[in-house]
């Protein structure tokens, strides 16, 4: 199973098992990377196919539980019914510094619970109502977003009007995040909708809204983190070596982020950004509107985050370029160690990967770092921008898979029989029970951080004890061998 | 402002040791960290930490818990989930069957998640995957491929669907549309597809459970009753979260010699072996006996307010008898087993006897460690029954009983018992309120223990209150669903979990050397 050929075949007995309909509509997103290909020859980001269990989510979970959960002083509410906002409630590790409760609220959950005469009378007047109890109970609160689950948007609640109110009433900001699960495909639609309020709720206020730091001039090595979620504290490193490197942050949109973080935004001078997939709107909007370049970065590993520091620093002048060689020079020995300490018991290990926004590529390297091969790829979510990003990233030979079906993925897996399987927690134990080690890619595992360098050692710490866990070798039992 | 001029380059933060990694629990509390966090803070519009500390100060008070408590429209942190994980739940314990949900897509998603997460076991469902156009012209295409798709790859023997939201404020008839693609062949004709309506703005995940419940018993037994009875008894468990129940009771039944049916059987769903083979489908219930539960003796109940309507149906059409019973702690336990006997007419095992001494004599040994202790609990309204119960036999006082869906008669049945204790008299039943009704009770009339699901340690951080974790779900704790809660030998865990937790608590309390080690006790 490792020519082309084997596994386009391998592919095409996958797509044998469905149904005509399925089969012509879920070819076109499998293939096999050819040698040159500019992309990776599959469609995406379109419908999935009913009943075949689709691991995506709604545009709900990319609004709140992506780009605007993480805000960390502002209420984010689960308009509508209790169980999107309970199910998403504290689920994905965005960490952050502040007292839940009181000046942050990042791990609570708020919801206008409907109940059946909400959805026959309508939810405004609870949506208003609920708005003056938040002021009540929790006056420090930087304001308030509104998203709006399937009834909403199918009963013609004008959420936007009530926002509009209650931002005028309090004097804070009230965003409507138009962000029902039904809209759209998958959670990428919800990145776009949240990312679209950002540019038509805040941005057109930023100055009203802003609080500088006292004394505070812009200067010209401000820049935004833009699509670090701060997962296990991913944003942390990855800040901590932009500053290393000489250039100031003045916003973290939106892992740890504030809402005054937000508006600092358009004062920077260069976005630069992580996940392009949920974050790369606002980026393109702020070119657009302000002249703020952005640029993509990847900090999974050491080898990618010396060529991205040193993108990056070629943005700027010869100090920062200076400071950043004398960062990775800095790094390089601690790196050198921690990879001769794990290549070995990780070289030549194959790895099949399927997750969301950036990682599917972004990740390849940090596995190439200790000697490890990704053989198979896949996005949740992406679209045809993430697969032609990817055609850098992967070699020939590669399958990649979007929208990965649970039968796809597991009778890929059972075929190409990976020592690793990188993905989330729906199909870690669909793999596990089948003895191939698995990590989780979204939430580290309840590990990280990931990101930068001390990121990368933890990585690779994970990915030895994923691989390398002595317990794999008790599943057989020693009477039936 | 701070300005970061220094731009230090940082040290890497393991050194020179490469068995030296420092992860989250460690890296960000190094200076360098703490420093980082400390320059970030000037830019976050953060309010001043006076003011954030008397603010943290005044929602401790009463003044804040008559405004928490008069809200209206706002729910924050609720202790309930929605209609279709229950039914999912319920599904998953019969032979063959595939969760079908209905609607949108990221509900499955959802369910799937919060399941796993839950048992750490892989958890299969599906959905119809209905976007902007199935709003618009209705889901019957979605369903039709959904159902032939889904019985193509995952060859199911069994499709138990419920519905989202949207497929409920849409108006899809369900009914009519699993006929329509029956009726083109895309599923076969005597495939059983139980269909339950579970919108989310109605009831809870507990209410999901009883809906499906009800459709899969009335699909799978119709045409079946007998002339005469199988002298059988079905068991029904309700949302109980413990697998280790579900094979408690069983071995229960055993020793008895009861035949016995388990309505929904998912012991091995949330805890299946591993051999190496992933076995999509591990519900213990067959459909041939779930078939044949209408010629029962009778039904038995142990999560009265989960399944009210199935309880009405069996009564009702199936003319069959049904039963109560909270086999939790020794009286619950003792009751159960009496009834077991009278019923059966079989005598209470010689086994569950010894058992039920050695509960006893446990509880006798440890009970001056919880007697008169204050306890706040939450959950749903059987799951709170049972510990109630369990602690007012203990000596234990329950202060705080919060249940988000909650309903009139649970709240006057357990009052009645809580009145009729001489530990209960301190108890407040706070239906329909959330966990943040909650950590205004805790701040303002404090207790020594909170009993919940993982939702409660955010209260313990708040409240410094320990928690012991019973309930749904338990996402930071590994393993406790393998355990039973139920019988004797529950009563046994449950209480070495409380124990415990006690203990470890005052070993904490007492540890700080030459301050509070005078009572760092050896012998406890």
């Amino acid at each position: 199973m490792t020519t082309v050929e084997d596994r386009k075949a391998l592919v095409q007995e996958v797509l044998e098992a469905y149904p005509d309909k399925a089969k012509k509509s879920r070819s076109k997103h499998l293939n096999v990377t050819e040698e040159g290909a500019s992309d990776c020859g599959v469609k995406s980001n379109k419908k999935s196919v009913p009943g075949v269990m689709t691991t995506r989510g709604c545009a709900y979970a990319g609004a709140k539980g992506v780009v605007w959960g993480p805000v960390k002083d502002m209420i984010h509410i689960s308009h509508g019914p209790v169980g999107c906002g309970y199910y998403s409630w504290s689920g994905r590790r965005n960490y952050y510094i502040g007292t839940t409760g009181v000046d942050t609220f990042g791990t609570m959950q708020f919801t206008s619970d409907f109940q059946e005469r909400d959805i026959v009378f309508g939810g405004d007047k609870k949506l208003d109502k609920l708005i003056d109890e938040l002021e009540v109970l929790f006056p420090l609160s930087k304001g308030t977003t509104i998203e709006s689950e399937c009834p909403v948007g199918l009963i013609g609640d004008d959420i936007e009007a009530v926002a509009k109110k209650k931002a005028k009433e309090y004097g804070k900001p009230v965003v409507p995040v138009r962000c029902e699960g039904f809209r759209g495909v998958s959670q990428s639609l919800g990145h776009h909708i949240a990312n679209d309020t950002v540019r038509d709720w805040v941005l057109p206020k930023a100055d009203e809204y802003r609080q500088l730091p006292e004394g505070y001039e812009p200067g010209p090595y401000d820049v935004n983190i833009i699509g670090d979620y701060n997962i296990g504290g991913d944003a942390w490193p990855s800040r901590m070596l932009l500053e290393a490197i000489g250039l100031r942050v003045i916003c973290q949109f939106s892992g740890d982020g504030t809402f005054n973080e937000v508006v600092m935004t358009p004062l920077a001078k260069l976005n630069l950004i992580h996940c392009y997939r949920s974050m790369n709107y606002i980026c393109r909007f702020m070119e657009e509107k302000y002249g703020i370049g952005w640029l993509e970065y990847n900090f999974f590993g050491p080898t990618q985050i010396a060529k991205s520091l040193r993108k990056i620093a070629a943005q700027f002048d010869e100090t920062i370029q200076a400071k950043a060689e004398a960062v990775i020079a800095s790094f390089q020995p601690r790196m050198d160690a921690i990879v001769e300490k794990y290549r070995s018991r990780l070289e030549g290990k194959q790895v099949m990967m399927m997750v969301g926004g950036l990682r599917p590529r972004h990740v390849i390297p940090a596995f190439e770092d200790l000697g490890m091969k990704v053989i198979g790829t896949g996005y949740e979510f992406g679209h045809g921008d993430d697969y032609k990003r990817t055609a850098e990233y992967v070699d020939e030979g590669t399958v990649i898979y979007d929208d990965v079906s649970g039968f796809e993925f597991e009778e890929l897996a059972k075929q190409l029989k990976p020592d690793l399987i990188a993905a989330g927690i729906k199909e870690k134990y669909v793999f596990q029970k089948m003895a191939l080690p698995f990590r989780q890619m979204h939430s580290w595992d309840y590990s990280g951080p990931y990101h930068g360098y001390e990121g990368f050692e933890v990585f690779a710490r994970d990915m030895d004890m994923a691989v390398n866990n002595p317990t794999w070798g008790l599943v057989n039992a020693p009477w039936n061998s | 402002m701070t300005q970061n001029d220094e731009n230090t380059i940082p040290t890497p933060c393991g050194a020179e040791n490469p068995q030296k990694i420092q992860d989250h629990f460690d890296l960000f509390h190094t200076d360098q960290y703490q420093a980082l966090f400390e320059y970030k803070r000037q830019f976050e519009g953060a309010h001043d930490r006076d003011v954030v500390a008397e603010t943290a100060e005044w929602t401790k008070g009463w003044d804040y818990r008559e405004k928490n408590f008069a809200r209206e429209a706002l729910t924050i942190n609720p202790a309930k989930a929605c209609q279709p994980l229950g039914s999912l739940f319920v599904a998953s314990g019969f032979e063959g069957t595939l969760p079908y949900s209905h609607g949108s897509q990221g509900c499955v998603a959802y369910f799937r998640t919060h399941l796993t997460r839950n048992y750490k076991e892989p958890f299969q469902a599906v959905s119809s995957s209905m976007t902007e156009d199935a709003a618009v012209f209705g889901g019957l295409s979605n369903l039709k491929q959904g159902l032939e798709n889904a019985y193509e790859l995952y060859k199911p023997k069994m499709i138990a669907l419920c519905t989202t939201c949207m497929a409920e404020v849409i108006g899809d008839d369900i009914g009519a549309f699993i006929q329509t693609a029956k009726n083109e062949a895309l599923i076969p004709q005597e495939l059983p597809v139980p269909a339950a309506h579970t919108p989310s703005f109605v009831g809870s995940h507990i209410t999901g459970y009883d809906n499906m419940l009800i459709s899969i018993l009335k699909t799978l037994t119709e045409g079946k009753k007998a002339a005469t009875t199988n002298g059988k008894f079905n068991f029904n468990l309700g949302f109980d979260p413990y697998v280790g129940n579900i094979r408690e009771l069983k071995r229960i039944l055993g020793l008895f010699g009861i035949d016995y049916t388990i309505l929904s059987d998912n012991s091995d769903t949330f805890d299946s072996p591993n051999t190496g083979e992933f076995k999509m489908y591990n519900g213990l219930t067959t459909l041939e006996e779930a078939a044949d539960s209408i010629n029962a003796e009778g039904s038995i109940f142990l999560q009265k307010y989960t399944t009210p309507k199935t309880q009405e149906y069996i009564a009702k059409e199936w003319g069959q008898k049904t039963y109560n019973f909270r086999p939790f702690g020794i009286k619950g336990t003792d009751e159960f087993l009496m009834a077991l006997s009278a019923i059966t007419g079989k005598a209470i095992p010689q086994e569950l006897q010894a058992e039920r001494g050695r509960a006893v004599d446990a509880l006798t040994d440890s009970q001056a460690w919880i007697h008169g202790k204050r306890i706040a609990l939450y959950g749903d309204p059987d799951h709170v029954f049972g510990i109630t119960q369990f602690l007012l036999e203990m000596g234990a006082e329950p202060v705080h009983i919060v249940v988000t869906n909650s309903n009139a008669d649970f709240e006057a049945e357990l009052r009645e018992v809580l009145t009729n204790s001489p530990y209960g008299q301190a108890a407040t039943i706070w239906g329909k309120k959330d966990l943040w009704h909650l950590r205004s009770l805790m701040f303002t009339e404090p207790v020594d223990l909170l009993i919940g699901n993982s939702y409660g340690k955010y209260l313990w951080r708040d409240t410094h209150t320990p928690l012991v974790r019973i309930g749904y779900p338990i996402f930071d704790r590994h393993h406790m669903h393998r355990y039973p809660t139920l019988g004797y030998q529950g009563a046994i865990n449950q209480f070495n979990w409380i124990i415990n937790t006690i203990l470890d608590e005052l070993d904490r309390k007492t540890i700080v050397p030459a301050k509070t080690d005078i009572s760092f006790d050896l012998i406890r």
